[in-house]
């Protein structure tokens, strides 16, 4: 994946960027480096996108290639499909978590599977973006978690960055990619910062590739999206108590790591795994479940998993109750039978 | 009252403006009713209503104008259509096929929609629509692989340009309006035929693929086969509209309504809203009445929900006999040809026989194929663990 | 359950059939922008002159409080309001227009029909300041809780409906949609078991001509009320911003619904003055012009030239009417202010019929993990 590598000769001058920011450049240089990339969803034009991530690109690159659609969810992920037949690449922008659900038939009957169904003939090159996660005082329907959805279904790759720099990358990646891409952008860190470079991205960190996020011998924290600040804020809280806690972003969920999880883990002996979704049937069982098959000789301890409750979103002046923070999983980390050493 | 006015070509078009025009100053004072700022008449509606009763060719004067090579052609493709029909449910009476949804009675929609098409356009066809893809070319043993179940689909789609048949209700049309707005936007010349029943008009894929189409300008032709039944609901517990044809009204685009077993009728209306979509004029909505002379598929028993007064009914208006009682009257066919025609279709049948009684050769492997690009660490492992259960099988 | 007579509910109108594919469009007009009253040929009101300053008081206090809700937004009070300023007349007529028997099913703007059901304008803001997902009981007023997904409780409301005429009850049930939501699959499938069904159901949209940033023309090629002619139902399409109008239009299409006559598309042509909702910036998409234009077109502004003009309302009135909206803006501004954080135990409840294992094991963790904290700095976790 050469596409948004670096020119050797341009010279990097990092600022602080936000992770808005950095999506919005990856859907310039993706628009810009290839005339099949079209960016369709509600508002992406004129407005920009709700959350403003295509902002300016219909004045750039025309409506044709940055489209408002009708108000469809089907209709948009649908005819994404047909777009996709032709040999185009579809970006199709899902407005909130909650608004996708209408295009699940069409995501899980067809995107997931036409490749199959096709013995190969026909990939659908889709990128979904989904804004998602709570955390913004949203009202109801507007910060569901609904990767466990996509991550169930086969065909669908499922990616979610923590980064500013991985933003642009995994985007990057995801509309390079010949395979139907569901991308979760963390809607509570579209204003996180960092320093970053837009006129000299590094390079696209492949999908699939987990990354160690900080060291520790104690436990792993097995992590993703909108966790990863909660779980890198209770590392170092957790230094007060003794413990030096690794800290896994996994970035895809499909493909998932289980090189550098296991690897992490049986380093360290002890897992949690942290995400704001429901815990029942969520992403973390899955986790849970491999490194316990996996690792089982080399743990001390059950895999615990920190998780939100499993009731309905709540709503917002509630969230924080429900959403995973860094004393919850600190908690989950002194539950890890340090008494029995 | 603001009076109608033509369609304009900004309101026809795709927008291409960032905010709306400065509004037109508002009508004097006092002149009683004031239309709101932002009203003005769009589109007129009355030249996109379907015609009053299903438009029909056979047995009309205007046959006599109809090219006798289209006429023959359409003969010899509905024979052979009816006569596939018949072998693929005998197959399935053999547990050669899981599954037969047959389109006998309805051959002249599937025949005229597969020849109305240019090479460059696209078909997209419901899984009831094989003869359709068996029609545009495509091998009629590779069109039952869905059905027969060694895998979901048996054909290259894009060396005929036929999408895979679709088997969740009406999906496939936002996928045809996509890719025929995929096509306008290159500049070429494709428009994509999308085909659907009577029941999947009550989707809401339905809706939103012509509303898509519509605002789109998209060029597609979608095309209902109103078969009467969707397995046992009939029309009338399907819908209120005054014709499914007339649905098109709502969403700005014409609708036809077409005599579904009058093959050179549906293949007219077909080809004028072919050129008219190549042209730039947009989607159509053409609705074909026809009827589902056979049960929704061999395991449906359809003598539960209808009289066979209504199929004899039907049989009486039988797509072939229409067209065969034009082609003898007109002296365009005689006895050997019929007969040449017939033998042509127990060739095709007898060729499908022998290569669906041979067993599929099925690669368990493959399984994990087509899944991703390329195989994720997982399926390389449930690959090999795969592997070795068929191995023990084998040392068994 | 008792089954009205099929037949009695299957006869599609006939002869009073309106609107339509063939016609021309129009669009039902009784009092002009300039506060004339005009005659329709089909649609007529004739209305008492304390009826009309209901209406009057009715719209002024909805813009009041509404107002009101976009500064408390703006002072951090509330996480976020949809204004409907603009659309006053198109929510009071539809909403005057209903029976208490009626039932009433809102999108997320809908506050002045909640008013004309008799829901406190208070209990609409525990949703935008967060405390809640809805602060009313449905059953109460018959005016569900608002609805966020767009176009979903248009199917809710043909399945009320459907209810009501199996019931043998001459309830009518009115769906509030926007044109955006138009293009949802949802609403057509709703357009089609309304009609297979004939239930007596009033889909009722207002079109403010904008779904966020894209105008009407990017959602529809056909004006929306005509899209019912496609289903087999007969849609108008009325001013918006003249109440009469709507009260007129909308009781009609309740009658014809209630009558057995099936369900009817009316289309209020409206303007959004306001956002899409406090955290839009509607200047990115749309010209003052457009809005100067609407705004002359006001809805409050000609009903009051009417009363004023025929003598109907003297400005002790007009005063009066001030006075006391300004005495609602004041009770729900404190309301707001006043209105306790929730418990968050709350989180826990109401989530299946009879308790669940899982659900009460992670409520008793929870009350175990927030005792911890308590008496600490901040009373809570991280």
């Amino acid at each position: 994946m050469s596409t948004a590598t670096a020119p050797a000769s341009a010279p990097a001058t990092r600022k602080p960027a936000t992770m808005a920011q950095a999506l919005r450049q990856a859907l310039r240089d993706a628009l810009a480096d290839d005339p099949h990339v079209h960016v369709m969803g509600e508002d992406v034009g004129t407005l920009g996108g709700v959350f403003r991530i295509t902002d300016g690109l219909t004045k750039e690159f025309g409506p044709d290639r940055v489209t408002d659609t009708p108000l469809a969810e089907a209709g948009i992920l649908g005819t994404a499909v047909g777009m996709a037949m032709y040999g185009l690449r579809p970006v199709v922008e899902m407005q909130f978590d909650a608004f996708a659900y209408p295009a699940l038939e069409q995501l899980i009957s067809h995107v997931a599977r036409m490749r199959n169904r096709t013995r190969g003939a026909m990939p659908l090159p889709i990128t979904i973006r989904i804004p998602y996660g709570g955390g913004i005082g949203g009202v109801e329907h507007h910060s569901d978690s609904s990767e466990a959805y996509y991550l169930h279904t086969p065909g669908l790759h499922v990616v979610t960055p923590a980064t500013v720099a991985d933003a642009y990358g995994l985007l990057r990646a995801s509309i390079a990619s010949d395979d139907p891409v569901v991308f979760l952008e963390p809607k509570r860190l579209y204003w996180s910062k960092a320093d970053w470079s837009s006129d000299a991205p590094q390079s696209v960190p492949p999908l699939g590739r987990a990354v160690v996020r900080r060291t520790g011998r104690s436990a792993t924290l097995i992590t993703y999206g909108p966790s990863l600040p909660v779980c890198l804020e209770a590392a170092e809280a957790g230094r007060q108590e003794g413990w030096e806690l690794e800290v896994v972003d996994l970035r895809s969920l499909v493909p998932f790591d289980d090189e550098t999880v296991c690897a992490s883990v049986r380093r360290t002996g002890r897992a949690v795994v942290v995400h704001e979704s429901s815990g029942f049937g969520g992403a973390g069982a899955e986790i849970a479940a491999r490194v316990t098959e996996r690792c089982f000789h080399h743990l001390e301890a059950p895999v615990l998993r920190v998780a939100g409750f499993d009731i309905p979103y709540p709503p917002p002046m509630l969230e924080r109750y429900h959403l995973p923070g860094v004393d919850r999983v600190l908690d989950a980390v002194a539950r890890l039978q340090w008494e029995v050493n | 009252m603001a009076r109608l006015s033509p369609p304009s070509p900004a309101a026809a078009g795709p927008a291409k403006r960032s905010a709306r025009p400065a509004p037109k100053p508002p009508e004097a004072a006092g002149s009683g009713h004031t239309p709101p700022p932002g009203w003005h008449a769009r589109i007129d509606p009355a030249p996109l209503l379907p015609e009053p009763e299903p438009y029909r060719l056979l047995g009309t004067p205007a046959a006599r104008d109809l090219d006798p090579a289209l006429l023959r052609r359409l003969y010899e493709e509905l024979v052979r259509g009816r006569r596939y029909n018949r072998q693929a449910t005998a197959l399935t009476q053999q547990g050669r096929l899981a599954v037969y949804p047959s389109s006998t009675g309805q051959e002249a929609c599937q025949v005229a929609a597969a020849l109305a098409l240019r090479p460059q356009d696209w078909l997209f066809p419901s899984y009831r629509d094989t003869l359709a893809v068996v029609a545009r070319g495509v091998d009629p043993v590779q069109a039952l692989t869905l059905l027969r179940g060694d895998w979901h689909t048996g054909y290259d789609p894009r060396a005929r340009h036929v999408a895979p048949l679709c088997t969740p209700l009406a999906t496939q049309l936002p996928h045809a309006v996509g890719l025929a707005h995929a096509a306008r936007l290159a500049g070429d010349d494709t428009v994509a035929l999308a085909m659907v029943g009577d029941g999947g008009t009550s989707e809401g894929d339905f809706h939103e693929a012509l509303n898509f189409a519509a605002v789109w300008r998209a060029p597609v032709v979608f095309l209902i086969q109103n078969n009467g039944f969707a397995i046992s609901v009939p029309l009338e517990k399907q819908t209120a509209a005054p014709s499914l044809a007339h649905k098109a009204v709502g969403y700005g685009m014409p609708g036809r309504l077409v005599d579904g077993n009058d093959a050179p009728a549906v293949h007219q209306v077909l080809t004028e809203a072919i050129e008219r979509a190549a042209a730039g004029g947009g989607p159509t909505l053409v609705e074909a009445v026809t009827y589902r002379i056979d049960a929704h598929t061999n395991a449906d028993d359809a003598t539960r929900y209808r009289d066979a007064a209504e199929v004899e009914a039907w049989c009486a208006h039988d797509p072939i006999d229409l067209l065969e009682r034009e082609l003898r009257d007109r002296n365009l066919i005689d006895d050997a040809e019929s007969k040449a025609v017939a033998d042509g279709a127990e060739a095709l049948a007898a060729r499908l026989r022998e290569e669906m009684n041979a067993d599929p050769v099925l690669d368990p492997m493959e399984l994990f194929d087509h899944v991703y690009a390329e195989q994720t660490t997982q399926l390389r492992e449930q690959a090999a663990q795969l592997r070795a259960e068929l191995d023990a099988e084998e040392d068994r | 359950m008792s089954v009205k007579s099929t037949a009695a509910r299957s006869s599609r109108g006939g002869a009073k059939r309106r609107g339509g594919a063939g016609r021309k469009p129009e669009l039902v007009q009784l009092l002009t922008p300039e506060g004339e009253r005009v005659e329709h040929s089909e649609y007529s009101i004739d209305l008492t002159p304390e009826e009309l300053r209901g209406l009057y008081r009715d719209m002024v206090f909805t813009r009041r409080f509404d107002g009101e809700a976009v500064t408390l937004q703006r002072q951090g009070e509330l996480g976020l309001w949809a204004s409907l300023l603009g659309q006053e007349a198109a929510q009071i007529g539809s909403g005057r227009a209903t029976r208490p028997d009626d039932y009433v099913f809102p999108t997320y703007r809908e506050h002045g029909v909640a008013w004309t059901r008799g829901v406190d304008p208070l209990n609409l803001l525990g949703m935008f300041r967060g405390v809640n997902n809805g602060g009313w009981d449905p059953n109460q007023n018959n005016f569900h809780l608002y609805t966020i997904v767009i176009g979903s409780q248009a199917l809710h409301a043909t399945g009320y409906a459907m209810g009501a005429a199996k019931d043998g009850s001459d309830s009518a049930v009115i769906a509030y949609f926007g044109d955006g939501a138009s293009s949802q699959g949802d609403v057509a499938e709703a357009f089609t078991f309304a009609a297979v069904y004939n239930a007596p159901v009033v889909f009722f949209c207002q079109n403010n001509q904008w779904a966020i940033s894209e105008p009407t023309e990017r959602q529809s090629r056909v004006p929306i009320y005509q899209r019912s002619a496609g289903f087999g139902f007969p849609g108008v399409r009325v001013d918006g911003n003249d109440v009469l109008a709507v009260l007129a239009v909308t009781r009609a299409a309740l009658e014809h619904a209630r009558s057995g006559e099936g369900p009817m598309l009316v289309e209020a042509f409206t303007y959004r003055m306001g956002a899409h909702t406090t955290s839009d910036d509607a200047t990115r998409y749309r010209l003052d012009e457009e809005t100067a234009e609407w705004a002359a077109k006001d809805p409050i502004a000609r009903l009051k030239t009417y009363l004023a003009n025929e003598g109907l309302a003297d400005e002790a009135f007009f005063a009066e009417v001030e006075a006391e909206s300004d005495a609602l803006a004041k009770r729900v501004r404190e309301g707001v202010r006043a209105m306790p954080n929730p418990d968050p135990m709350a989180i826990f409840d109401n989530i299946y019929a009879d308790g669940h294992a899982l659900v009460d094991e992670e409520r008793a963790q929870f009350a175990a993990y927030q005792a911890q904290f308590e008496g600490s700095e901040e009373g809570a976790a991280r």
